[in-house]
């Protein structure tokens, strides 16, 4: 009784989360612009991949998320491992300073860069768009690099990176070839989040990204701002999609590692 | 790996990144436009103290639908089967990885004139505007961040033993007895976490509103709009915002602690 | 000697965060020898297997490799390798190819690592392991790795760090035989690190014993257990009975009331000295025959010995034996004069004295207060003029550790303890001196406890200003 309860509960709840988004797509097909359903269609997605700016945003957005989260990860686990090695309150200090961006509320980091980059480009001669989004987008992964990094160090035994030393790496070989084999794990999340993050992001490029330079989710806002728009729809499915297929990779891949671990 | 070296590239970056346009954004909410010192920026910000007191009216009602939701279902969740836990998490994080504004969208197009909840509302003769109010907003905001509540208390929950709760219940406890003593003070650093984590976003998102609220913005909301015409003005507001967000967090903080005391 | 050397260090001191781990060491290791840094945890073998490692620089003080001076040597380019305490394998490669590590930093050819790698493999016997994940090996086998990591790197000298610290006793004793063994085929230098005293004993040429930061004592393993240096070395390597005595003239020392015939010369006349008689030196004979008399407490059968317990004038003794006795036996314990080793106290003041000006003084209480190591200590029933300079003699049992947390000196190191046949004899430093104690019970040696004093016990006098 009390398991069928939970189990409709369950059900209940798992449908809030996911109607909205089935309700979506299925009006991806939709001919029509309203929502009484006037027989299936693919002419939106056509539409999309027709859309120029569309897929021009959408490439803006990779590169964007490529770049940053990996001058992130390599920024961030640097970071980590030089904070770790501050001792005491100076430590704490930088820890918090670091993360400020994740606390803060995004729309005040979004504003607060914006200020940053008009001041900047006056003085400069600079206007926003791709560098700036750039710089803000490394800002914000940042943080959670060193988040993901930073227990892959105080778990490391210290005496790995000692025994490399000891037969004869030099400190940046040591890293290279031992540490970082240990961090991997922590350095692998904090550049899939970055990742995530970045390509996700609105309101920090909103405020960055001056007048011209479009990323997908800038893009998705003129979209849908206001109206109804089907081409948004049939993009909501595609990332939907996406979403899903690199989930269940991921998950996969974690999967067949625990499984040769067990082993 | 004992060097501190590799923190200088980040800690240099977060001087310039994170520091400074927060000075900045601080700088700005004490001067005038003419860059004397002032407080005329914040009068200016008190014509929007109502939508200050509503924003946060709004985050801290929809906090608690979620936790009143997410509580029952994230404690039916922490007593499957490991297996089938990191399961039905997978699955309550999928659809935080839709874009935040299609997510929003979605509740757009079930909530409009003519929507299907609209029309099947009508059926049953009940007629009323679904979109464009209050509720409308918190619907769009629980539906945002209900995952972001299940998942600390599940987190938290999934390690309280089961042998505990069926000790309690061999020492003679009744049901609700067994969750006041015995669940209820183990999950409250989820229920912080929990609360700390859709109530920030919440208090400062913005476009929500914009989308599902009609005329009644929140002050993310206000803040862009401000911020387009008047930095000063924009600035004192953010900072309002932030003290208040501080305040916030200090204050669960203590909670967290005291609790931790008493528990 | 000095020529072979491999290793020196001279005047090594090290402090961590104001804490000093050594306090100028010196010593000399010397080729092809198997040496052996033994002591209690936080005694400083480690740090100085450190050193010697380049891990750690040495605040000041020398170290010496070959003849030249290795101070600011980064440890990559040190000929000499380690053994880590827990094994430090690398996770993510298999038993080849951490074997062949260093090797290939040597930019060797494929095949001169192969055949490197594959000898040493062999020597550890571990031939076939080569592509196993070096997870999946066993504690010991994971150990022989370890080894043969550092060994095919044909390092001059080879630092062990409790290398067998995490394997069961069984493995831990087939692997000593298996070290000692090792390093006589490889001819290499070792340098080992432990706390087990047996370990030392059975593996080593040399032993080199420390404490609290110091050398106690440098030596063969007969030296250092039939000639220990003083009551430390003797207590920490196998049994003792360490009893206080006076020693009366040249080879004539008064304990417990008796005086006994000993080899001993040079000491001063009636000086307190430390006496150390090993349990398996006292020939039980009859009472008649025997100046010490004691009667029998407890006999526990050992398996080669009897461990036979004898109360002689308060003070407990401990006799191996291959005969039995019944206990409540009275017996006479005699002991030959080369086997009752007289050394010199740790501690040599046998009581405590502070010189000190009164702080301030409360005459309608009737109290006393001096300022020690900066905290206020208020001596009752004892009135002196505030500033009067004051000796205070405090005996060991005037001292105590407070047993609610709150001592008048707080954070007082423990730095040796002692059984000296009646009592633990325990050694302390504060801040800014050492304290000898006397306690029933036993404390743990290398913790921090809070001490209080009871000036009853104490002599409290003034003395003149000009006097010090």
């Amino acid at each position: 009784m009390k398991k069928l309860r939970s189990k409709i509960y369950f059900i209940i709840i798992m449908a809030f989360l996911y109607l909205p988004i089935i309700y979506l797509i299925a009006y991806s097909f939709n001919d029509g612009k309203t929502s009484v359903w006037k027989g299936f269609t693919l002419k939106w997605y056509t539409a999309l991949f027709r859309d120029s700016q569309i897929m021009g945003s959408l490439y803006n957005t990779l590169i964007i998320a490529i770049l940053a989260s990996v001058i992130a990860t390599i920024l961030g686990t640097a970071a980590a491992i030089g904070i770790y090695n501050f001792k005491g309150g100076v430590r704490s200090a930088l820890q918090n300073v670091s993360n400020i961006p994740i606390i803060n509320p995004e729309i005040v980091t979004g504003v607060s860069l914006m200020l940053l980059f008009t001041f900047a480009g006056v003085m400069m001669g600079f206007e926003m768009g791709f560098w700036t989004v750039l710089l803000a987008h490394i800002g914000f992964c940042t943080p959670y690099v060193i988040l993901n990094v930073t227990p892959r160090i105080r778990q490391m035994d210290s005496s790995l990176y000692e025994a490399a030393l000891d037969l004869g790496c030099t400190p940046v070989q040591a890293f290279f070839k031992v540490v970082m084999h240990e961090l991997l794990p922590g350095i692998f999340s904090g550049f899939l989040i970055s990742f995530t993050y970045s390509l996700d992001d609105f309101v920090i490029t909103y405020f960055t990204r001056g007048s011209r330079f479009q990323t997908l989710p800038i893009q998705i806002y003129t979209m849908t701002h206001q109206r109804i728009n089907p081409k948004a729809n049939a993009l909501s499915a595609l990332l939907f999609i996406t979403v899903i297929v690199i989930l269940l990779i991921s998950n996969f891949a974690s999967l067949k590692k625990s499984k040769e671990a067990a082993r | 790996m004992k060097t501190k070296r590799p923190a200088i590239p980040y800690i240099g970056w977060m001087l310039v990144f994170t520091i400074v346009p927060l000075v900045m954004v601080i700088y700005y909410a004490f001067t005038d436009a003419q860059g004397h010192f002032s407080l005329e920026p914040f009068q200016n910000a008190a014509v929007y103290s109502e939508v200050f007191l509503y924003s946060l009216w709004i985050a801290l009602i929809s906090t608690f639908i979620c936790l009143v939701l997410a509580y029952p279902l994230a404690f039916s969740i922490s007593r499957c089967s490991e297996r089938s836990q990191s399961m039905i998490v997978m699955f309550l994080m999928v659809p935080m990885w839709m874009n935040f504004l299609l997510r929003i969208y979605a509740w757009v197009l079930i909530l409009q004139n003519y929507g299907p909840l609209d029309m099947i509302l009508n059926f049953f003769g009940v007629d009323v505007t679904l979109i464009g109010n209050s509720g409308a907003v918190i619907v769009g905001m629980v539906y945002e961040f209900l995952p972001f509540m299940i998942l600390p208390l599940h987190t938290v929950m999934s390690k309280i033993d089961s042998s505990l709760i069926e000790a309690a219940q061999d020492l003679g406890c009744s049901g609700f007895y067994v969750f006041r003593k015995v669940v209820f003070p183990l999950s409250v650093p989820g229920i912080i976490s929990g609360v700390t984590m859709v109530f920030v976003p919440t208090a400062s998102t913005f476009l929500v509103a914009q989308y599902l609220g009609g005329t009644q913005f929140m002050i993310g909301d206000v803040i862009e709009r401000v911020f387009q015409s008047d930095h000063n003005t924009g600035s004192a507001i953010a900072v309002v915002l932030m003290v208040v967000i501080l305040g916030f967090l200090v204050f669960m903080n203590r909670f967290g602690d005291k609790e931790a005391v008493n528990g | 000697m000095k020529q072979n050397s491999v290793v020196s260090l001279k005047d090594i001191n090290f402090k961590y965060s104001n804490e000093v781990i050594l306090n100028n060491i010196s010593l000399d290791i010397y080729d092809k020898e198997f040496i052996t840094l033994l002591g209690p945890s936080g005694c400083g073998k480690t740090t100085t297997l450190r050193i010697i490692a380049g891990f750690e620089t040495p605040e000041s003080g020398e170290v010496y490799f070959e003849g030249k001076k290795v101070n600011d040597l980064p440890p990559y380019k040190r000929s000499v390798n380690t053994v880590f305490q827990k094994y430090a394998l690398f996770p993510h490669l298999n038993v080849f190819d951490n074997v062949a590590f260093g090797l290939k930093l040597k930019k060797l050819s494929k095949s001169e690592i192969e055949q490197k790698v594959k000898q040493m493999l062999a020597v550890v016997d571990l031939k076939g392991y080569e592509k196993r994940p070096v997870r999946a090996l066993s504690g010991g086998q994971q150990q022989r790795v370890a080894i043969a990591r550092a060994l095919v790197c044909d390092p001059k000298v080879v630092l062990l760090d409790e290398p067998l610290g995490a394997l069961d006793l069984k493995l831990r004793k087939d692997m000593q035989i298996e070290l000692k063994q090792l390093q006589q085929k490889t001819q290499k230098t070792f340098v080992y690190v432990t706390h087990d005293q047996e370990e030392a004993l059975t593996m080593s040429d040399r032993v080199c014993v420390m404490n609290n930061g110091v050398i106690a004592q440098v030596g063969t393993p007969e030296d250092i257990y039939n000639e220990p240096a003083n009551a430390f070395v003797a207590d920490f390597i196998g049994e003792a009975n360490i009893i206080n005595g006076i020693m009366l003239e040249d080879c004539k020392v008064r304990l417990l009331g008796v005086e006994l015939d000993c080899v001993d010369k040079g000491f001063e006349k009636n000086k307190p000295v430390d006496v150390v008689i090993r349990p398996e030196d006292i020939e039980m004979v009859d009472p008649s025959q025997a100046k010490l008399v004691g009667t029998v407490e407890d006999v526990i059968f050992k398996g080669v010995h009897f461990e036979i317990s004898v109360r002689c004038n308060n003070c407990q003794w401990l006799i191996h034996s291959t005969v039995s006795r019944k206990v409540g036996e009275k017996i006479g314990m005699r002991v030959d004069p080369f086997n009752i080793h007289i050394m010199e106290k740790m501690f040599l003041n046998p009581t405590n004295d502070i010189i000190t000006e009164v702080y301030y003084s409360d005459k309608e209480n009737n109290t006393t207060t001096i300022l020690l190591e900066g905290s206020e200590v208020t001596i009752p029933d004892t009135f002196y003029e505030e500033g009067a300079k004051l000796k205070i003699s405090l005996p060991p049992d005037a001292l105590y550790i407070a047993g609610d947390g709150v001592g008048q000196l707080d954070e007082v190191y423990i730095e040796s303890v002692i059984w000296k046949g009646e009592h633990n004899e325990i050694i302390l430093e504060s801040d800014e001196r050492k304290w000898i104690m006397q306690s029933d019970y036993d404390e743990q040696v290398a913790t921090y406890v809070p001490i209080c004093f009871d000036f009853s016990k104490a002599s409290v006098s003034e003395v003149s200003a000009d006097e010090d």
